[in-house]
């Protein structure tokens, strides 16, 4: 467990009672029949101390280190659908934190030091699982790139290990390293810290939390418009009436830029689909996460046994979950190339999701001129694995009211300033 | 009738004496799990298996139970093959849609070590430690201990395993296509449609997944079209449609996806059903349709009933029992209980009996039905249970008995003692779902309908019409009169004139479509504790763990699939979805419309990577891009690098010359004689108009009004955030056109973001851009005895200073060959950048090297360029710079103008930060050791021996060592690097060797005054 995160209070000390081996024999006994609820449905109160708006993985962490850091348990998160269910759940749930930046290092190893002990934190296994992430490089020019992201991953203390393609191959034996391809394995290099997670279990695992430090979270909930007095937040409107608070924090990837409308902030976001797909389940192949720029593609084997495909971004802008067929298309060809095996498996299912994007492809954790008013988006293709340290901090700033160290660097004003954390350089499609 | 009469439904010949459209003419043998059998062309591997008496295939993801098969069709849950051999296995393919063909190989799979006797089947034993999501709830302790819990958790998830040999030996192809209609589905409607937009004249394409056209008309015997058997209307009309030049017939052909505007993907499966691929054949060809208006006649999915065992192999979909009966002609069982919620099953029934199954009875849920299809069983002395219901398949690998009981149809409690039923087939319907899966892909949205209790398309969001029994309509005359007009008004649509085809006199059973609304399971056990009864049959949810997670607080439905993974299996709930909102919805006391569906996603059923990837693999996944002077290059050994798309000649190794070794050869001659580089690579744009200095003159930073015609200026681009994004030397041809160079790798994106300029903001401005890259090839020629080749090669112009200065071109000839000579220098040297049209340019490098040779020219690959311009201290986009450097940052602020009023880039770098003293800088680095060279990518830090994270202060973009200074130089990006000059940084290693120490320098190692660039 890392030093010097400020975890608070773990464990369930709501009092629900917990899950273990034990219980699942102690409820088998009875049929299952008493299990008790993992989260309310409550009706939302006239008035909070904060409410968080967006049920998904960022939103519900938020809400669950508001209550169990800082105290703040008088708290509500309003989702407008079920939660989980925008790119908490539709993600390829990959976590790493070997990124070039020294500000983006440090909020990504910030998350990924919260992942390590975060089933235990919330007695939810969300399986969690450091099975290693490899990022391919297939010219000299990637090379060059790979050295330099090495060398400053490593000076940031996060692991980061250079492998040759015969390396490549012995840990990855389905990899095809044949230098005569169009874009041949040139080399890679691993962060063994790296994995995945289930995605899903993410957002419950929060939720549930949350919920026994008695965070009310209500579903079927839109916020529909910010009330506003003196420049200063005070409280929504919602599809379930009028939520009175002090403290607002949004975070609702996709449409953070709808919801800025709503208190006249205009936020340099776009919006695009993102898409992502899987095969059907096959016996376990793949152990490790391989992600390619050059090819533009990602590859992981679920636990399930599905292979879990991604890619960049389709170019045009859009609010439907869904994208065009060329981005799949190319996406598949290049892992048949890279993994000759995928040729004689099928797609099982494919789907989309909506990022927001920043300019500099970086995050906004800020404060807003509105005051009690806060955003937490723009995580493009790279969320999910944020989402631990992207609730620790924002829900760090919206109670203190002033960023920290790791958030600092995320303020809005950096389009102003010019103080970008340009991770499209070496960034590619690599999320 | 039976040709043998054994009574063992493990075993024996199940083939009905006569009947199905099986070819009895053309026996075939195939393999399942090692074993041989027997069966016939017309064949799919379910019904040949099922007609040797074979029906366990295969056993179940997570309790490894004994597994069946359940339907005929594309639904299938739980007969997944592994089909095929060496390289060409295929896993997890569903028994029900293999054609039969000759010495086939088949195996099951999630078994060991067999079938019959499966270890895995001890999770059925604890099956009650494992409800839903139970993975969730442990597995924490100790945390260390995951990775080793969820290794075996691995092993024992996933279905069947893929092929060994991973070399793909077969072929895909892809095919694009414009239709006016496209009809998706040829059953009954399916058909009608395409009568219908055929006759109109419009191009139709009418694509069907099975391996003949008809669908579930070929199921039944009890029909009649026309006063004739079914078969004999759909072949009339078949032939009608192939005798079209306009309709295009589709087989084996599944439409899996329905995007934006109409457009559709397809898979044929070309020769999946030869076993071996002809030569000249692809298995697959992906067809990507663009159509006016669709016809969705996709049809139905049968519901399986909720019953306890209604996984056992044996217990069947009635209507895929009747589909073996009337299609392939094999009995599924000998003595067999119907049990339904609707009238369909009697039409099952009847076919049992007729095919001369000992039909023990008709379990009917409804109280009281008195329809004709009720009286005729009656009238054929059929028994049949009204008010009953099956609590429970008892059986071990096969049902042997059902457990039956009268029930109150209005809550499903069970209100009289159980009796036993021995059978060994269970034909169950729990009524019929609409295959609305394309409609709501193309975000058509659904209604509930309430009283055939399922969801029917309402709005479309395409120009689509779901048709038949896809669009709700059950009775086969109407659906065929809705398939009829469907197709006149999509013809219509598209510009034809359509009219209905006449739909057939339509002679079948008259039937009720009302189910019976009981979703909830007949049990006589304590909640939760009853045999299990499935919902999806293949990820084994049951309807207790639907319960269990509505239970536990997880609502919407969309919450119950992925705690369950009830709809997530390969059939993506084909079978399963609306029963688990039944069961939903009364779990909540709600409705189902109101507990909503989970979204249709692509593909409709599984799509193979392979056809989707098609030809765009191996040398034709990117394209590759070489030079007119590429084939020379290979012949005089060079090695090649990436660049984008280009492959580049490296360097040229010389007989036992390392990379080193040559590359500091060329560097050397490029100096002290001559050196012949292939720059052609470069991007070219043409740029003309009257407008297009001024275009220049906003999208670099520096001033182009100006530039006289015949010179040359260097340019630097930036983004809109005042990064540098590209740079290259611009020549003024003509009074209105210029000649834009571009680096090699930015081509494409510097006209992209041209255009973009162009067309989005500056549209009044009179200007042309067309990219020119591959219309000439370049020789650059550079060293002090560069002027000595170029006269001896006869140049036609002079090449005096005066006459020919630095930064300007001239058109001449050259060799006799017609060139334009830009005097432009990347290596600090006198040098000519020798423009030829593309198909002279092996002619003129030749000229060049024979005109050399005496000089001792040597040619030099892109790795000496980049030693050569590192010693001059000229960048390079893309190594220098990584879209977060300003012209400022690079020491270019002498490029920057200031007096313009705008250019692309300006305002954003009057930006605060852009003048903080702790940017990072470009500056040059020497090494303390002359021969250490620092990796490139290597970090500065001033105390190598402080903690991590250590304080970095930027890193090195290029290194070398240089043989023309004789020491190692580098150029590095230092935060605060312009005002560090003289100071000492240190590069930690991270292959644990010492760190380098390096002295920061200006970045103009060689020649710092540029006394050389005249020679």
């Amino acid at each position: 467990m890392a030093q010097g995160i400020d975890r608070g209070r773990t464990g369930l000390p709501g009092g629900k009672p917990k899950y273990s081996i034990f219980s699942l024999a102690r409820n088998a006994a009875s049929y299952h029949q008493d299990w008790q609820r993992a989260w309310r449905a409550p009706e939302p109160k006239k008035e909070y101390d904060a409410i968080i708006i967006g049920g998904g993985g960022h939103g519900l962490a938020t809400a669950y280190y508001l209550a169990s850091v800082h105290g703040m348990t008088n708290i509500a998160v309003v989702e407008k659908s079920w939660l989980g269910g925008g790119n908490t759940g539709r993600n390829t749930t990959i976590i790493r934190s070997n990124y070039m930046w020294d500000e983006s290092a440090a909020i990504y190893d910030h998350a990924l030091k919260l992942w390590e002990g975060l089933t235990q934190d919330l007695n939810f296994n969300l399986m969690f699982s450091q099975r290693g992430v490899l990022t391919i490089a297939h010219s000299w020019g990637e090379l060059r790139e790979m050295s330099r992201r090495v060398h400053a991953i490593r000076l940031n203390g996060i692991d980061s290990d250079v492998l040759t393609p015969e390396e490549i191959k012995a840990k990855v034996p389905l990899i095809n390293i044949d230098q005569s391809i169009r874009y041949p394995v040139m080399g890679g290099f691993l962060q063994k810290r790296g994995g995945t997670a289930r995605h899903d279990a993410v957002a419950w695992g929060y939720a549930r939390a949350a919920d026994d430090l008695g965070v009310d979270i209500i579903q079927n909930c839109e916020v529909t418009g910010m009330i506003r007095k003196g420049g200063a937040i005070a409280g929504v409107e919602t599809t379930r009436g009028t939520i009175k608070a002090k403290k607002v924090g949004v975070v609702v990837a996709g449409h953070c830029s709808v919801l800025g409308e709503m208190a006249d902030i205009r936020l340099p976001i776009a919006s695009r689909p993102l898409q992502a797909l899987v095969s059907e389940p096959i016996k376990p192949e793949l152990d490790t996460v391989i992600m390619s720029n050059a090819v533009h593609m990602y590859i992981s084997q679920s636990d399930k046994g599905e292979m879990v495909l991604g890619a960049g971004v389709d170019k045009y802008n859009s609010y439907a979950q869904r994208g065009s067929f060329p981005v799949p298309e190319h996406m598949i060809a290049a892992a048949v190339e890279l993994f000759p095996i995928l040729s004689r498996l099928r797609m099982l299912r494919h789907w989309g999701g909506i990022v927001d994007t920043c300019p500099d492809a970086s995050p906004i954790i800020s404060k807003t001129d509105v005051k009690g008013l806060y955003f937490n988006c723009g995580w493009g293709t790279g969320g999910f694995k944020a989402t631990p340290g992207s609730g620790h901090v924002f829900a760090d700033l919206i109670a203190n009211d002033r960023p920290n160290k790791i958030a600092a660097p995320y303020a809005l004003d950096r389009f102003q300033t010019g103080l970008l954390i340009d991770e499209h350089g070496a960034a590619g499609v690599a999320h | 009738m039976f040709k043998s009469s054994s009574k063992n439904h493990s075993g024996g010949d199940m083939r009905l004496a006569s009947g199905g459209r099986i070819n009895r003419d053309k026996p075939l043998q195939f393999t399942f799990d090692g074993k041989t059998y027997g069966g016939y062309e017309g064949d799919t591997l379910a019904s040949a298996l099922i007609a040797n008496g074979v029906h366990l295939v295969g056993r179940s993801f997570k309790y490894h139970r004994p597994r069946g098969i359940m339907t005929a069709g594309s639904e299938e849950p739980n007969a997944l093959i592994r089909l095929g051999e060496g390289a060409k296995i295929e896993p997890n393919i569903r028994a029900t849609q293999i054609e039969l063909y000759p010495n086939l190989k088949s195996e099951s799979q999630n078994r060991w070590p067999s079938l019959n006797f499966d270890l895995g089947a001890v999770n059925s034993v604890v099956a009650r430690m494992l409800p839903a999501a139970f993975y969730y709830k442990t597995f924490m302790w100790p945390a260390s201990m995951w990775m080793t819990y969820e290794h075996f958790i691995r092993k024992a998830a996933g279905l069947g395993k893929a092929a060994t040999d991973h070399n793909d030996p077969d072929r895909y192809e892809k095919t694009n296509a414009h239709t006016d209609v496209l009809v998706v589905g040829g059953g009954a409607s399916g058909l009608m449609a395409a009568l219908s937009a055929g006759r109109a004249g419009a191009r139709v394409i009418l694509a069907d997944e099975q391996n003949e056209f008809g669908g579930w008309l070929l199921s039944e015997s009890d029909t009649t079209l026309d006063g004739h058997a079914a078969d004999r209307w759909i072949a009339d009309a078949v032939a009608e449609l192939e005798a079209m030049d306009n309709v295009t017939m589709l087989k084996r052909t599944t439409v899996f996806g329905y995007m934006d505007h109409n457009y559709l993907t397809m898979m044929e499966r070309v020769t999946d059903h030869l076993g071996e691929t002809p030569k000249h054949m692809p298995r697959q060809k992906m067809w990507k349709i663009r159509a006016k208006h669709v016809v969705l006649a996709q049809g139905t999915h049968e519901r399986p009933l909720v019953f306890g065992g209604n996984d056992r192999p044996g217990v069947m979909l009635s209507s895929a029992v009747r589909s073996y009966i009337t299609r392939y002609g094999v009995a599924p069982g000998r003595r067999a209980v119907v049990v339904t919620n609707n009238d369909d099953a009697y039409r099952t029934a009847l076919a049992l009996v007729d095919a001369g199954v000992y039909l023990r009875a008709i379990i009917d849920m409804r109280p009281a039905p008195a329809t004709p299809l009720v009286s005729e069983a009656m009238r054929r002395g059929i028994n049949v249970y009204t008010s009953h219901a099956l609590v429970d398949a008892e059986g071990t690998r096969h049902v042997g008995r059902a457990k039956v009981a009268r029930i109150n149809p209005k809550d499903g409690s069970i209100t009289g003692d159980a009796f036993y039923l021995d059978c060994d087939l269970v034909a169950m319907s729990a009524g019929f779902t609409p295959i609305v899966n394309l409609h709501s892909q193309a975000r058509g949205k659904l209604d509930w309908d309430d009283q055939q209790l399922c969801f029917r398309p309402s709005t479309y969001h395409e120009a689509a019409q779901c048709v038949g029994a896809s669009n709700g309509i059950f009775d086969l005359g109407d659906a065929m009169a809705d398939g009829a007009k469907a197709g006149a008004a999509a013809a219509t649509a598209a510009g034809f004139k359509g009219s209905d085809a006449k739909a057939p006199q339509v002679d079948a059973p008259v039937q009720d479509y009302r189910p019976l609304a009981l979703w909830k399971v007949v049990s006589d056990a304590n909640p939760g504790a009853g045999p299990k009864a499935f919902i999806d049959f293949q990820n084994d949810v049951t309807a207790s763990d639907i319960k269990l997670a509505v239970r536990e607080g997880y609502h919407s439905v969309e919450h119950v699939k992925r705690y369950t993974t009830n709809g997530m299996a390969t059939d993506q709930g084909k079978t399963s979805n609306i029963n688990a909102l039944g069961i939903i919805a009364d779990q909540l006391d709600d409705k189902i419309p109101n507990v909503g569906t989970t979204t249709f996603r692509m593909p409709y059923t599984p799509a193979s990577f392979g056809g989707i990837a098609g030809r765009e693999i191996k040398g034709l996944f990117d394209p590759i891009r070489g030079t007119r002077m590429d084939q020379w290059h290979h012949d005089h050994g060079a090695t090649f690098e990436h660049v984008g798309q280009w492959m580049r000649a490296w360097y040229y190794p010389q007989s036992g010359e390392s990379m080193d070794d040559a590359v500091q050869r060329e560097v050397k001659a490029a100096r002290t004689t001559a050196g012949l580089l292939d720059a052609s690579t470069l991007g070219k744009i043409d740029i003309r108009g009257k407008d297009a200095a001024e275009f220049l003159n906003r999208v670099y930073t520096n001033a182009w009004l100006k530039l006289p015609v015949g010179r040359c200026r260097y340019g630097l681009m930036l983004k809109d955030d005042g990064m540098v994004m590209d740079d290259g030397v611009t020549s003024r041809l003509g009074e209105n056109h210029f000649h834009m160079t571009t680096t090699t790798g930015g081509a494409a994106g510097v006209l992209d973001w041209l255009e973009e300029w162009h067309q989005t903001e500056w549209p009044e401005l009179e200007v042309y851009m067309t990219s020119v890259t591959e219309q000439w090839s370049v020789s650059t020629l550079s060293g002090p005895n560069a002027k000595k080749i170029m006269n001896k090669l006869g140049c036609s112009v002079p090449l005096d200073d005066e006459n020919f200065p630095f930064m300007s071109f001239k058109d001449a000839t050259l060799a006799g060959l017609p060139v334009r000579i830009f005097r432009i220098s990347f290596t600090g040297e006198l040098s000519y950048e020798i423009n030829t049209p593309a198909r002279l340019g092996l002619a003129l490098w030749k000229n060049i090297m024979a005109a050399g040779e005496e000089f001792g020219i040597t040619p030099y690959g892109t790795e000496a360029m980049h030693v050569l311009r590192a010693e001059k201290g000229f960048i390079i986009v893309g190594q220098e710079t990584d879209g977060s450097v300003t012209p400022q940052d690079l020491g270019m602020d002498w490029i920057v103008s200031k007096k313009k009023d705008d250019y692309i880039g300006k305002r954003a770098l009057e930006r605060a930060s852009m003048s903080l003293d702790n940017r990072k800088q470009l500056v040059g680095l020497v090494t303390e050791n002359p021969k250490d060279i620092i990796p490139e990518g290597a970090h500065a830090v001033l105390d190598p021996n402080q903690p991590m994270p250590m304080e970095m202060l930027g890193q090195v973009t290029s290194s070398y060592y240089s043989p023309n200074l004789g020491k190692s130089i580098a150029m590095a990006l230092l935060k605060g690097g312009h005002k560090m000059m003289g100071e000492t940084v240190y590069f930690p290693m991270i292959d644990g060797q010492p760190p380098i120490k390096a002295t920061i320098t200006d970045t103009a190692f060689y020649d710092p005054k540029g006394e050389k660039i005249n020679g």
